[in-house]
């Protein structure tokens, strides 16, 4: 009986300094409802994402399918990972496709960016912004099944028309020497939508002023654009990069989709063998030594490029 | 003296502008011609495909590929929902995306609002952890993340999808940014007119927040809609999944045969999306940007 009392004296006593009508009530109010607020969106991140990241640093050491408990290796998935030829041609394919989808996908968004910018005409304008900005609402599955069939070698419409041309049928999805370029346009496709509205956003933000001094200064055409414009967008197309990359590291339902890695493994992706060991396989501990590798090499191409870009970002 | 000849008399000079006129003329409609071409290469796999999936059946894996959707043939469309549970699986991906966009907003804008606007102890630590995970890829924690929703029981559920995506650093980080933008002032007199904490927050910040809540609706409801990795380890039921596995299966079924019926699936996979274009490009276009300003 007493305790009870004791209890809700203390709780009383307790809402009473919490309620208090005062600045230092208003405050601990405040502080209190800043933790509340933000206790579903930190547990649901300490589970699902903070808290497996170092999870899967822990799986990686163990040898663990479902059959038989977990067993302690130490650092043997990655020197199996390193003696892996299949993961070597894995990870070599991806640096592959990220340099050349990169490349791609930035210095046309560009391109096309500078072109429509130029547009007075606001109907045009939006038929090319609608237009180059269309294949980014798919799916990346209904993007690599589309194109599965465009690029289809003898029946595919892309063959047909480059047949008119005097080309010969080009194997996209069926040569090892193709495969790769075939991946690399089809995700450019989808992404040039991503980079073209963003320095669409970037040249609009650039004041007519600048430009009219560079005028005056007697920088007019390429010259302008190279020591003006560009300059000027550096910071999105620093964001273009970064993001590119984080992104063509992970691709994944292009050849997935297109060529299940094929031909041999000529467009298996770092995340394509990931998926199959952890997953097809049932092999956690290797799985997850492989997506360990895959999330440092992320970190070090992004740290990488956000070192290299004080270089030759400018921020205005 | 010949250069002078050249350069004063009148009729040469006159030719001379006539000549730049054409040039710069020129010069402004040769690039839209070229890329008016270009926009038609980068449209055609989308116009392709819509067409196609109007043809026969038999027809529509046929070379030279035909361009005008002339026969109609709806019943691509009706086959679709009988090669694969069609059906189920829009209202699958219905759920999943709602699911997972209105906890976003409820988690998100609680949060956003913490970091924004109330002062507590470790605040600025606690944001600075909350954005480095926006930098961890979904690869690196997928496999604990499954072991875990198995033993939670909830693999190959909806749950499996709609829970781990709700807690979102992104637009935690969107709607801060958003917070961040509303005068104190107005505070400040909703104080004064007696308004307790959560008022404050539902009455006062909330609705001018709501352009904020509008592109992480529209980001999220694209990047949900279309996912396709998580699913395809998460789900394993065919009544399960989402219209994006839905089109994956349709096209191991059908091969080279009758494509059109694909193309119809993907054709409809497309329909939200296109809708949320037409009517909040605005919000998609401003979310892209937001992103790249932090950078």
């Amino acid at each position: 009986m007493t305790t009870v009392r004791g209890a809700a004296e203390i709780g009383g006593g307790l809402w009473h300094w919490l309620m208090q009508d005062t600045m230092d009530g208003l405050r601990r109010r405040r502080a209190i409802l800043g933790y509340v607020f933000l206790l579903p969106t930190l547990l649901g991140i300490f589970i699902f994402t903070a808290g497996p990241v170092f999870v899967s640093f822990g799986l990686s050491l163990f040898r663990w399918n479902i059959f038989k408990p977990p067993d302690y290796i130490e650092l043997a998935n990655y020197e199996r990972l390193l003696r892996d030829a299949r993961i070597a041609i894995s990870f070599g394919n991806t640096l592959k496709f990220t340099v050349l989808a990169v490349a791609t996908q930035v210095s046309i968004g560009l391109i096309l960016a500078l072109a429509v910018h130029r547009i007075t005409n606001t109907a045009m304008r939006y038929y090319f912004r609608t237009t180059f900005f269309l294949p980014l609402l798919m799916s990346g599955a209904a993007v690599a099944v589309v194109m599965g069939y465009i690029f289809h070698k003898e029946f595919g419409p892309l063959n047909y028309y480059l047949g008119l041309l005097g080309v010969q049928q080009i194997p996209w999805k069926t040569s090892a020497d193709w495969v790769m370029v075939t991946i690399v346009i089809t995700s450019a496709w989808r992404n040039l939508g991503f980079t073209f509205i963003l320095f669409i956003g970037g040249l609009s933000n650039i004041s007519q002023e600048v430009l009219d001094a560079a005028d005056v200064d007697g920088a007019q055409g390429f010259r302008r654009l190279w020591s003006v414009t560009i300059p000027l967008l550096s910071p999105q197309i620093l964001f273009a990069t970064v993001t590119g990359v984080i992104g063509a590291v992970q691709v994944f339902e292009e050849p997935f989709i297109m060529t299940r890695g094929g031909p041999g493994n000529a467009s298996r992706t770092a995340v394509m063998v990931m998926y199959e060991h952890a997953f097809k396989d049932i092999e956690y501990g290797y799985g997850s030594a492989i997506a360990v590798v895959l999330f440092l090499v992320i970190m070090a191409f992004t740290a990488t490029q956000m070192w290299m870009s004080r270089r030759w970002v400018f921020y205005q | 003296m010949t250069a002078n000849v050249i350069r004063n008399p009148g009729d040469v000079s006159a030719l001379e502008h006539q000549r730049q006129v054409l040039v710069h003329r020129a010069g402004k409609i040769v690039p839209v011609v070229l890329l008016f071409m270009l926009s038609m290469v980068v449209i055609a796999p989308v116009v392709w495909t819509i067409s196609t999936s109007l043809r026969k059946g038999t027809e529509s894996f046929t070379v030279p590929p035909r361009w005008l959707p002339t026969d109609m043939a709806i019943e691509n469309y009706e086959e679709v929902f009988r090669k694969v549970p069609f059906g189920r699986q829009i209202i699958n991906s219905t759920l999943i995306t709602w699911g997972t966009v209105i906890g976003q907003l409820f988690s998100a804008s609680l949060a956003g609002y913490a970091f924004a606007r109330l002062e507590f102890r470790g605040r600025d630590a606690l944001f600075w952890i909350v954005l480095a995970t926006m930098m961890i890829p979904i690869q690196a924690v997928v496999i604990p993340v499954f072991i875990f929703l198995r033993n939670l029981g909830l693999v190959d559920t909806l749950w499996s999808l709609i829970l781990p995506a709700v807690p979102t650093a992104f637009g935690t980080f969107l709607l801060r940014q958003y917070f961040l933008t509303v005068p104190i002032e107005l505070e400040e007199s909703g104080l004064i007119d007696g308004a307790n904490q959560w008022q404050l927050f539902y009455r006062i910040y909330l609705p001018l927040v709501k352009p904020g809540m509008a592109v992480l609706a529209v980001l999220s409801f694209n990047f949900h809609w279309n996912e396709f990795f998580r699913p395809l380890i998460f789900l394993i039921d065919n009544d399960n999944f989402p219209i994006t596995l839905g089109i994956f299966q349709l096209q191991g079924y059908m091969m080279t045969g009758a494509i059109a019926v694909v193309l119809a699936g993907v054709v409809m996979s497309l329909v939200p999306v296109i809708i949320i274009y037409l009517f909040g490009q605005r919000y998609l276009i401003e979310g892209i940007m937001r992103g790249a300003i932090k950078g």
